[in-house]
């Protein structure tokens, strides 16, 4: 992707993220507050995420490949699950993901 | 105002703020290992300013995606401002140029502080200063992450790679606690947006799969009569 593409998308996504903010503070609230326009809006944000989880850690251009990765989401799930905050999680993940660089070569 | 409510508004805003500000180092590095330059992550930190979307865009965009594939899944995860900002409305009333400005920090973090607030005023307090807090840390923390990561070398690399799917897995994890409403639907979509996902890698361009994995949202079934979940739940 060229430098421009890129620039383009940043820019591009950036507004369209502000108008979107713009829209909950401008618009009627009736239009945004249907039950299937909330209902949807509820879960967009675990099935995005989620998606996004998997595709990071399990697969790389169009194969699934497991590696250190996957043991540095496993590390930070575990982490999650006994509390610690965000920026543990990511250090342990990222722990576990270097160890596993090293120890495979 | 009571000076000790506005003193506890303003502490707990401030904690809050320079926790997720720091969090701006792990996006600056995720968008530096999607190949984007320093001054791209920062544009975005400055002008998106929405954590969960620049992920994803850096995140699409690593995973070899198109720009477009990119946007969409930065505007998806954009919806949910919307609805934050129509609950912020009766709190901020916001006129004129003074909407174009406080538009901007509607977010997980300032919608759930200032609903959460005692009253009105302790509210646009409490959004004013979570807001400010979290823009000032958040962009310094992108700046610092985008070209600390620049340098790395192949063990440095392999631990940023483990950071990011943590770091997805860490926004999403709020919203599969136990005490999240609905959280066993919630967790119901997410398997199913990680599964259609993972199904699509083989056959469609890099980040589309991202994208059409909204289609799990069906699996949350038609609305309920009385669904009503409150901002300071929905924090993630």
């Amino acid at each position: 992707m060229s430098g421009t593409t890129l620039w383009a998308a940043v820019l591009a996504a950036s507004a369209g993220c502000y108008l979107l903010k713009l829209a909950g503070l401008a618009v009627p609230a009736a239009w945004v507050e249907q039950p299937w326009v909330a209902r949807v809006v509820d879960f967009v944000p675990a099935a995005l995420l989620a998606a996004l989880v998997a595709v990071q850690a399990l697969t790389s251009g169009h194969q699934l490949v497991l590696d250190g990765r996957l043991v540095g989401l496993a590390v930070a799930a575990l982490a999650l699950a006994l509390r610690a905050p965000f920026i543990v999680v990511l250090l342990l993940a990222g722990a576990a993901g270097a160890l596993v660089h090293v120890v495979a070569g | 105002m009571p000076r000790t409510a506005r003193s506890a508004v303003l502490r707990d805003a401030i904690g809050l703020g320079l926790a997720v500000g720091l969090y701006g180092a792990a996006f600056g590095a995720a968008a530096d290992a999607a190949g984007l330059y320093p001054w791209q992550a920062i544009t975005l930190s400055a002008l998106m300013f929405t954590g969960a979307s620049q992920f994803a865009m850096v995140g699409v965009l690593g995973a070899g995606g198109s720009a477009l594939a990119a946007v969409g899944s930065a505007l998806l995860l954009g919806t949910r401002n919307t609805v934050y900002g129509v609950r912020l409305v009766p709190l901020l009333r916001p006129r004129g140029l003074r909407r174009l400005g406080a538009a901007h920090w509607v977010i997980d973090e300032t919608t759930a502080m200032s609903l959460g607030a005692p009253d009105r005023a302790l509210g646009r307090l409490a959004f004013l200063a979570t807001g400010a807090t979290i823009y000032l840390t958040w962009n310094l923390m992108t700046a610092v992450g985008a070209f600390g990561a620049a340098g790395l070398g192949g063990t440095a690399r392999a631990a940023l790679d483990a950071v990011v799917p943590a770091a997805f897995l860490a926004l999403l994890w709020p919203r599969l606690r136990k005490s999240f409403p609905e959280a066993a639907v919630q967790r119901r979509v997410a398997a199913g947006g990680a599964a259609v996902a993972l199904a699509l890698t083989p056959f469609v361009p890099a980040g589309v799969q991202v994208v059409v994995a909204v289609v799990a949202v069906a699996l949350a079934g038609p609305p309920r009569a009385t669904q009503r979940p409150t901002a300071s739940e929905e924090m993630a």
